[in-house]
């Protein structure tokens, strides 16, 4: 992840059109809005068009941006409601908003007991295992994938997610619960059969 | 394992997360990790937990594709800001 907590950006420039300025904020977040996009969505055009998308969209908006929220919470935003219009496309006006209608709040119980995190490094990176990883995040529900990117792909805390994705931090807490029990489940499908018998229960 | 019921390991993946982030109390951990101290199964939800999202966090190294951003700068009239990425 490249570091654009640290990295703060004249929004007076910005609003006042300055060129300069939108480009150090586009390459400052371009990466982690382009890997939203891909792991949102689970292919490179999607993730381009969302990347597009956001920025265009920023820099229509921007003159509006009253600042209540930072700037990357604000981008974030932005994109993550292109995600989510774009999975949903054909089905009319869903957004950011919807997230808040579904309530899954039960926690999910854990069906696999493999301690696979004793099998070497090479086969926990594996370009195979990689993959499974890669499928078990598409599996999630929209909903929960979104916590999840944000949460545990880019690290940003509990309470910008909130703000992000205009959720409680409580709900937010919930959905992330829910994401990584289902990743684990997932992935120990594929790790438990290549873990020796003895640590299998 | 005297105090070891299945109402426990419920209440322990309810705080899962949390405790994982580090966001519990000192009190509340140590009794979470009295009960993790008998329960097997607890441990490996735990650990197994504790790795899958180490697994996803993403090198910090990484950067979009250079021709992904060419194509983002272009559309946004930026161009003339394309240089090499320090």
């Amino acid at each position: 992840m490249i570091n654009t907590t640290t990295q703060s950006f004249s929004i007076e420039a910005l609003r006042a059109g300055d060129r300069a300025e939108f480009a150090l904020l586009m390459d400052a977040y371009s990466t982690p809005i382009y890997r939203l996009g891909l792991k949102m969505l689970g292919n490179a055009q999607d993730a381009e068009d969302i990347l597009q998308n956001t920025f265009l969209n920023a820099l229509t908006h921007l003159s509006s941006f009253e600042g209540r929220s930072s700037i990357s919470t604000w981008l974030y935003r932005i994109a993550a409601n292109e995600a989510l219009m774009l999975i949903r496309r054909g089905k009319s006006n869903v957004n950011i908003e919807d997230l808040q209608s579904e309530n899954s709040d039960d926690v999910i119980m854990p069906e696999t007991f493999i301690d696979w995190t004793i099998l070497p490094e090479n086969e926990l990176l594996s370009v195979e295992a990689k993959n499974a990883l890669d499928t078990a995040i598409k599996k999630l529900p929209e909903s929960l994938r979104v916590v999840f990117i944000l949460r545990d792909m880019e690290e940003i805390s509990i309470k910008e997610t909130a703000e992000i994705l205009n959720l409680t931090e409580v709900n937010v807490k919930t959905r992330l619960l829910r994401a990584r029990m289902a990743l684990r489940e997932g992935l120990s499908a594929y790790y438990g059969e290549r873990t020796p018998p003895k640590e299998k229960q | 394992m005297t105090d070891h019921t299945h109402k426990n390991c419920k209440a322990l993946l309810g705080l899962l997360s949390e405790y994982i982030d580090g966001e519990l109390p000192a009190e509340l951990c140590k009794e979470i990790e009295k009960h993790l101290e008998g329960c097997d199964n607890c441990r490996i939800v735990l650990n197994t937990t504790r790795r899958t999202i180490d697994l996803v966090r993403v090198p910090a190294d990484e950067n979009i594709p250079t021709d992904v951003r060419e194509r983002l700068f272009k559309r946004l009239n930026l161009d003339d800001f394309l240089l090499p990425k320090s």
